[in-house]
């Protein structure tokens, strides 16, 4: 719990080939790290279409983390520049529409970074507390 | 090639259907899509092959039922297609460039022939207009166009006022109406094949076009910048989603808006299928997390989704804007979030049918500190 007893969730959505087996050996290898992430399992990140984030945010979700293959490594090549130019449309429309775009994450993250997973999603959670809980998730007219 | 078209009689519109005529009967095109009157009294676009008929196309008619890309997009898309001379405003040859980097259009079995445009009223404000004994809404807008909605007449449709492109040189025919003293004549360009087939002879460049273009597109422009400036201040007030929210408050996610966009494709788009009948205990679910919910629900994630799916493509046609019953600014929305997210991709659509859209094109050295 931290101080304000405020716990964000964050919604992870994970390539299967690379990030996906990264939260994984970060578990097997008994990484510590806070509970507060929910892992859904994409084939790529470049398989995130917007909408699964923008539903995520409006729906609860505190943060939304996509993770992916390094630049060059991606199973289909290229699905993870795909991504990548998906999240700098998304951040700047969010900032245009008055959104948060800090509670969207893009990390590569390999499958032998167990660590750095571990330690995104720390970072995330200290950072999505600080910010505190997305408006959206208590608006009656979101 | 340029030419001069005079016109008899002070009938600009006749010796402009007479272009079209010669354009359809030499054989240069199969069809022509181009507006027709209808017994209401407004125009619609139809697909023409009876030369007979262009006794009712009316396409300086300064009304906008409808972008007629997207129709475009119904006739070029698979084969077989027959050649079709389009004959459209601006904002439609645009929203038919982009429909062809969505691979929804073909623009090689289409002749493009562009229409200079001083402004378009929504249909009702039209019908009303021409109801009047002695309409003369388009001379009117065409003898001065800067003048438009201060001179007495109506206000032009939301978009129109602040269009920064009312003329398309792109095209393959450009019919130059603005700067001309249309119950004189008014300029044709043309492919020096096709002027070649049509006998007609080329005439003096020099006319007010080009000054007056300048004019209309710099009130234009200040205007947009104006309304954008305004628009993007509303979405950024209050808290997070506030802006948004406030904007579409009255929203009934009718989906007008994406049903009129002449870009917005997708057959299997998901706000057209089930995703959002939801299980009736997931209303009661966020009911009781949130202490009400909004209804018709899930209408912020409909405009989000949109803007994320479309706004790089916008080309401000402002067709949303005219469909909302309930007067949403929609257009100046995806305007105000469109110019800022095309300008990151340093894009501009409408233009060139070979570029790659921006989400489609990448280049593994570009935003290496995303990601990392
Ligand atoms: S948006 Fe521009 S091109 Fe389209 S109808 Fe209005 S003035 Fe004409
Ligand atoms: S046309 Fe207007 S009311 Fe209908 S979905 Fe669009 S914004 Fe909402
Ligand atoms: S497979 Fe991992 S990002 Fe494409």
């Amino acid at each position: 719990m931290s101080e304000n007893g405020f716990e964000p969730k964050i919604v992870a959505f994970l390539c299967n080939w690379c990030t996906y087996v990264g939260a994984d050996l970060a578990g097997t290898s008994r990484i510590q790290y806070p509970p507060n992430v929910r892992v859904i399992r994409l084939m790529c990140s470049g398989a995130v279409d917007q909408v699964y984030v923008l539903k995520a945010l409006l729906d609860g979700a505190d943060g939304v983390l996509i993770g992916g293959c390094h630049p060059g490594d991606c199973h289909y090549l290229e699905g993870n520049y795909k991504a990548r130019r998906r999240v700098v449309a998304l951040e700047d429309i969010l900032k245009t529409t008055g959104l948060e775009p800090e509670r969207v994450w893009l990390r590569w993250i390999s499958a032998s970074e167990g660590q750095r997973f571990a330690e995104t999603v720390t970072e995330f959670t200290a950072k999505l507390k600080a910010m505190g809980p997305s408006p959206m998730r208590q608006d009656w007219a979101v | 090639m340029k030419t001069f078209v005079p016109v008899e009689n002070g009938d600009t519109l006749q010796a402009v259907r007479g272009v079209l005529r010669r354009i359809l009967e030499s054989g240069q095109v199969e069809a022509l899509m181009v507006p027709l009157r209808t017994p209401a009294g407004t125009v619609m676009p139809a697909l023409v092959t009876d030369p007979a008929l262009l006794d009712q196309a009316d396409p300086l008619a300064p009304v906008y039922p409808v972008n007629a890309a997207r129709a475009l997009g119904w006739m070029t898309q698979r084969e077989p297609r027959g050649r079709i001379g389009a004959v459209m405003r601006s904002c439609e040859m645009r929203a038919m460039i982009e429909l062809v980097k969505l691979k929804q259009a073909c623009v090689d079995c289409i002749t493009l022939i562009s229409v200079d445009c001083a402004g378009t009223y929504d249909v009702p404000v039209y019908l009303d207009a021409v109801a009047q004994p002695d309409n003369l809404l388009w001379p009117l807008l065409f003898d001065d166009p800067l003048a438009s909605g201060s001179n007495g007449g109506p206000a032009l449709r939301d978009a129109c006022q602040m269009c920064e492109r009312p003329v398309y040189d792109e095209a393959q025919v450009v019919v130059q109406l603005l700067g001309h003293d249309l119950a004189k004549g008014f300029s044709v360009v043309l492919p020096d094949e096709m002027a070649g087939a049509l006998n007609w002879a080329p005439a003096s460049d020099a006319d007010g076009r080009r000054a007056m273009v300048d004019k209309l597109v710099a009130q234009r422009t200040a205007r947009r910048d104006a309304v954008l400036c305004e628009t993007r201040d509303k979405l950024n007030s209050g808290r997070p989603g506030e802006g948004l929210q406030t904007l579409f408050a009255a929203c009934i996610r009718c989906h007008n808006c994406m049903t009129a966009c002449p870009i917005c494709y997708c057959k299997t788009c998901l706000f057209k299928g089930p995703v959002f009948d939801h299980d009736p205990i997931q209303y009661m679910t966020w009911a009781k997390r949130k202490g009400a919910l909004r209804l018709p629900s899930d209408t912020m994630l409909f405009h989000l989704t949109r803007l994320n799916h479309m706004a790089l493509s916008c080309i401000g046609c402002g067709a949303c804007t005219s469909v909302c019953p309930v007067d949403i600014p929609v257009g100046r929305v995806f305007r105000a979030v469109g110019g800022n997210v095309q300008s990151v991709f340093d894009y501009v659509p409408g233009f060139n049918p070979q570029e790659l859209l921006p989400l489609v094109a990448f280049q593994a050295e570009e935003w290496q500190e995303v990601g990392e």
